[in-house]
């Protein structure tokens, strides 16, 4: 166990490396730099300012530097767009943000999506299968950006309960709205794929021998079938977590959370090489690590899995 | 009156397909300690007829007719009036013990479940006298391999463990579906040993569903042969053997390789066993059968004494003397 928590950590550096050289390259690649705009600089400023950031330098000189920056100080550098600012500011100031709506829909959608489709593959083919059926898709089929939308025309146009935006120090209020908007459509998938898998599991022979022992349907649905339907429940949760806690562009943007994906879909746009950097590298760092977790949860729910 | 009888049932699936008709009018009955013998090949309903009993037919299966068990009828008993007899009176060991135990628990959690729910013991006891179940169906260091999971087990042990585990209330009554299909032959031996020492030991009933004649001769007082859903032959297991009265009984007697006829090929029996949904009007045997008659298209042969000895009957329309 030990060993291979090991072995996977040891995989993770090189792999990590891989996707700072890759996307640092596929970033410069592009057309343009974090100073070009509609009306150029004189070229003479340019070159100064370049030189500032050290962007006169050879690519892989730079990429040298950087790597060591972040490797030896955990410095990700200096945002080329918000003066006076480091990428390690925008991150704390926007990360804490995403972790909590973020968070939030994560608990939301399990919370809810797992005992949706569990009670749906209970009562399948009734009307309450239907039912959840019918909300799940409901939910999957809507995107983000009309659930935002329909949400502020109902709880703050016409009802006038709920903010339209803003963060307000991340007040109950404040959440509800990003947190249903972000969840619902992972919410769908996990009582999709709680539904289908309980389906399975209710129809295996060892389900059948627990009814031969006269075990009682709560017994048999919480005791021996709810652990193996959740297995591939628990392997799309690792990266829906990371997806939830990194944030959404969509509503960061649309509520005006000040929450990391508005900065990541600027610094795009922007060419602000070093936030872009920093905030893919967080979200590959996070996606390895939350891998890792999910393996070992695996081996902790099947005891046929042994590292 | 017999410690069970079953009376005119009937099993029915409802499918996209049409209805299917698995179980057609099953009489039989047995006494206490005896064992029956459910012969016949797949499909032939017999699975389905004990299914129906333990209240185990898939959710689109129906059941209708009369299993009167220990004096109660317990056909079509709801969820929880059927929990006080599964495991406590009626006990029931699958095909395939691969599948049949819980994966993803220990074998302790298993077996001790049974007792803390039906017996009310605390965990601990529970665990001790599974242990000792385990020990009466001689799996070896069982103190140390109950803590296992179910995949440390070879197929035969996990077969002991299932028959451990259903005997752990003593039931009155054990439903063994094929039992040894899934193990090889030296373990299947080893297994309808243990079954029998187990009905010497606690007197419990057996019904015995094989396809497997072999298994059923020296195991079994009483054996029953279906086809196509219904009852063919019904007797002692002496009765059936020495002097089988069915067609299709006698079928399945000549294909069975033995070692005191030599040289000669194996028998087969034409055709293909019968599409449950499209059951022929007559007798469902009659498309296979080689003494058929033209009365056998239409009439469906009710199971009469077949006037031999005490408590062999036959459903067939062609009489004995004439199947030569």
């Amino acid at each position: 166990m030990l060993n291979y928590v090991i072995k996977r950590v040891g995989i993770a550096i090189p792999t990590m490396l891989i996707l700072i050289i890759l996307s640092f390259l596929l970033m410069h690649a592009a057309p343009g730099g974090p100073f070009t705009s509609d009306r150029p600089l004189p070229a003479q400023v340019l070159a100064n300012i370049e030189a500032k950031y050290g962007l006169d330098q050879p690519l892989w000189r730079q990429m040298i530097n950087y790597v060591w920056g972040v490797v030896t100080q955990f410095d990700f550098g200096p945002s080329f767009k918000y003066k006076d600012r480091t990428v390690n500011e925008i991150i704390a100031q926007g990360f804490p943000i995403t972790l909590k709506y973020g968070f939030l829909s994560f608990i939301f959608a399990i919370g809810v999506g797992i005992p949706l489709g569990a009670i749906a593959a209970i009562r399948q083919n009734t009307w309450i299968d239907y039912l959840a059926v019918g909300v799940s898709i409901g939910a999957q089929v809507l995107p983000n950006f009309v659930m935002a939308p329909l949400l502020v025309i109902v709880f703050t146009l016409w009802l006038g309960w709920l903010p339209g935006g803003g963060w307000g120090g991340g007040s109950w209020e404040y959440l509800i709205m990003p947190v249903i908007a972000l969840s619902t459509s992972y919410m769908a998938s996990i009582a999709r794929i709680t539904r289908s898998s309980m389906l399975e599991v209710l129809n295996t022979n060892y389900i059948r021998t627990a009814k031969a022992k006269g075990l009682p349907t709560k017994t048999i649905l919480l005791r021996h079938a709810l652990k193996p339907s959740l297995l591939p429940v628990i392997s799309y949760l690792g990266p829906a977590f990371v997806g939830l806690i990194t944030g959404s562009v969509v509503i960061d943007i649309y509520f005006s959370t000040g929450g990391m994906g508005y900065f990541f879909v600027n610094s795009a746009m922007n060419r602000d090489y070093s936030v872009m950097m920093g905030i893919t590298i967080l979200v590959g760092f996070l996606t390895i690590m939350f891998s890792l977790v999910i393996d070992l949860l695996y081996a902790w729910v099947d005891p046929k899995i042994r590292y | 009156m017999s410690f069970l009888e079953v009376n005119n049932l009937n099993v029915e699936f409802d499918t996209a397909d049409g209805k299917v008709r698995a179980v057609n009018n099953v009489n039989f009955s047995l006494e206490e300690g005896k064992t029956l013998a459910i012969v016949g090949e797949s499909g032939s309903g017999k699975s389905q007829t004990v299914f129906a009993m333990m209240g185990l037919l898939a959710h689109n299966g129906t059941s209708v007719g009369s299993v009167k068990f220990d004096g109660n009828e317990i056909l079509n008993l709801t969820g929880p009036e059927l929990n006080l007899i599964r495991a406590e009176k009626m006990a029931m060991i699958f095909q395939d013990p691969m599948t049949s135990l819980n994966p993803y628990m220990r074998v302790s959690e298993q077996m001790a479940e049974v007792l803390t729910h039906h017996r009310g013991l605390s965990k601990s006891d529970a665990v001790k006298e599974s242990v000792a179940m385990l020990d009466a169906v001689q799996i070896p260091e069982a103190k140390s391999r109950i803590r296992m999971y179910p995949h440390e087990f070879s197929g035969g042990m996990r077969q002991r463990v299932m028959i451990a585990m259903s005997l752990l209330c003593q039931p009155k009554l054990l439903i063994a579906d094929e039992p040894t299909t899934a193990l090889d032959v030296t373990v299947q031996a080893q297994i309808m040993k243990l079954l029998s020492d187990i009905q010497k030991e606690f007197g419990t009933a057996i019904i015995l569903i094989t396809h497997d004649l072999g298994v059923v001769a020296g195991n079994s007082d009483d054996t029953l042969v279906m086809y196509g859903g219904q009852v063919m032959e019904i007797g002692t297991t002496e009765q059936v053997y020495a002097n089988p009265t069915h067609p299709y009984t006698q079928g399945l007697m000549s294909a069975v390789p033995r070692l005191d006829h030599d040289g000669t090929e194996l028998t087969t029996i034409p055709g293909n066993p019968p599409n449950m949904m499209l059951l022929p009007e007559g007798c469902p045997f009659c498309p296979r059968c080689k003494f058929a008659k033209s009365e056998c298209k239409t009439k469906v042969p009710e199971l009469i004494f077949t006037g031999t000895s005490g408590s062999h009957y036959r459903a067939c329309n062609v009489a004995v003397e004439e199947l030569v």
